[in-house]
């Protein structure tokens, strides 16, 4: 369907397009992060493509692709209101490799490019206010990035102390009373707490530890 | 008010009480609610408050958009450590005495999410007087939590109390099956 606007990029920049596809209707360009803002300014502006709506700019962390493909793409997609057309956009960039923004091109790019920085650590040169946009300055390091462990939490309000709580534990226990609870249902049945999430087995196990060494503490556990 | 004495009936009657739980009375009835609403639970929490389900039956009428007027706190849904402060700051606005429950599980614990983003459960950050396990709670399992409260406030109990699961009677007689 966008079709029309691969051909015109390929006419303009050749070699510089590494790579294009046609994934059910959806058209891609895989380009060279040093004609990205040449090649967006040019689909904008070109009377046949005039993709004027930019509709987002995210990004993916591949930390455990082929070594000679560097660790992230950057994806832009943008649509013609006027054309009835939509093309993504790629490029790759390695670890602490600067992308120049968009901000110019489309003003639109802005929250979309802080939203980047904020979860991937990528920086936009030229960006008019590059800070985190969802996170909080207290943070440290870039949640999106695979290497950033699943359940690292980082509070920005310190927690209370309570004894004999575990983290990320009910009171009522796994289960929360309800039959579409967390608990498996055959074990349910049959009297037994296996657990859907190991995770939260191991907390269990903590809770027992704690209720056996300190007997009556620990409070309102659901009995079922 | 099993501390009530009625004296004399009839229209000179007068009873005699201690002062305690005549004031413990007034305020289990008369429970200023203030909703924290961020989530989804925050649906069930509307439908608990509207006419179906009618959380006025139970003295909880009137919802009040400023902490300085309520009494009780619903952090109803998952609290993201973005507005972990917010809440905070909202508690410590209310004026005493003051009482919280924790709507469903993502308020208790943080639910299903286990990751940068999410508080696990907001007695991290403010004591809990009632939990509501569920995801999201039945209304009746917020009927059952109010009451609760209710209990503990004319009981004087500042212990923290969970809402105990309401099993379904199919599911009794299938566990009586299965273990027999």
């Amino acid at each position: 369907m966008s079709q029309r606007v691969i051909e015109r990029l390929q006419a303009q920049f050749g070699e510089r397009i590494v790579q294009t596809s046609n994934f059910r209707g959806d058209d891609m360009a895989l380009i060279n992060p040093d004609s990205w803002v040449e090649v967006a300014t040019f689909v904008k502006t070109d009377a046949e493509c005039a993709l004027t709506h930019f509709t987002d700019l995210t990004a993916v962390d591949y930390p455990e692709r082929e070594p000679e493909l560097p660790r992230f793409d950057v994806i832009l997609c943008a649509r013609s209101l006027e054309k009835r057309q939509r093309v993504i956009l790629k490029t790759r960039i390695a670890d602490g490799q600067s992308l120049p923004t968009l901000t110019k091109v489309w003003a639109g790019a802005d929250w979309a490019e802080r939203e980047v920085f904020d979860m991937f650590g990528i920086k936009f040169e030229g960006h008019p206010d590059l800070r985190r946009i969802l996170l909080y300055e207290e943070f440290v390091g870039f949640p999106l990035r695979k290497d950033y462990p699943i359940d690292r939490t980082q509070p920005l309000v310190p927690y209370r102390e309570l004894p004999g709580q575990v983290t990320k534990l009910a009171p009522f226990g796994q289960d929360e009373g309800q039959p579409w609870g967390r608990i498996e249902w055959h074990n349910r049945l049959e009297g037994g707490d296996r657990q859907v999430s190991p995770a939260i087995a191991v907390q269990v196990g903590q809770k027992r530890a704690l209720s056996e060494t300190s007997a009556g503490e620990g409070g309102a556990e659901a009995e079922e | 008010m099993g501390e009530v004495k009625v004296l004399e009936s009839g229209e000179s009657g007068f009873a005699t009480t201690r002062f305690e739980a005549l004031l413990a009375w007034a305020r289990k009835y008369s429970l200023f609610q203030y909703p924290f609403a961020t989530a989804c639970c925050g649906m069930e929490f509307f439908s608990v408050a509207s006419s179906r389900y009618d959380i006025a039956r139970f003295g909880a009428e009137a919802p009040r958009f400023s902490p300085r007027q309520a009494d009780l706190l619903w952090v109803v849904g998952t609290i993201s450590q973005r507005q972990a402060p917010v809440l905070k700051r909202i508690y410590e606005q209310m004026t005493d005495p003051k009482w919280v429950i924790a709507f469903g599980t993502c308020a208790a614990c943080g639910g299903f999410y286990d990751n940068y983003t999410t508080v696990p459960g907001c007695d991290k950050l403010i004591p809990v007087d009632v939990y509501i396990p569920g995801c999201p709670p039945r209304p009746e399992a917020v009927f059952d939590a109010l009451i609760l409260l209710q209990e503990k406030i004319s009981n004087g109990n500042r212990e923290p109390a969970t809402v105990p699961p309401r099993e379904l009677e199919g599911l009794s007689q299938l566990r009586k099956k299965v273990n027999a």
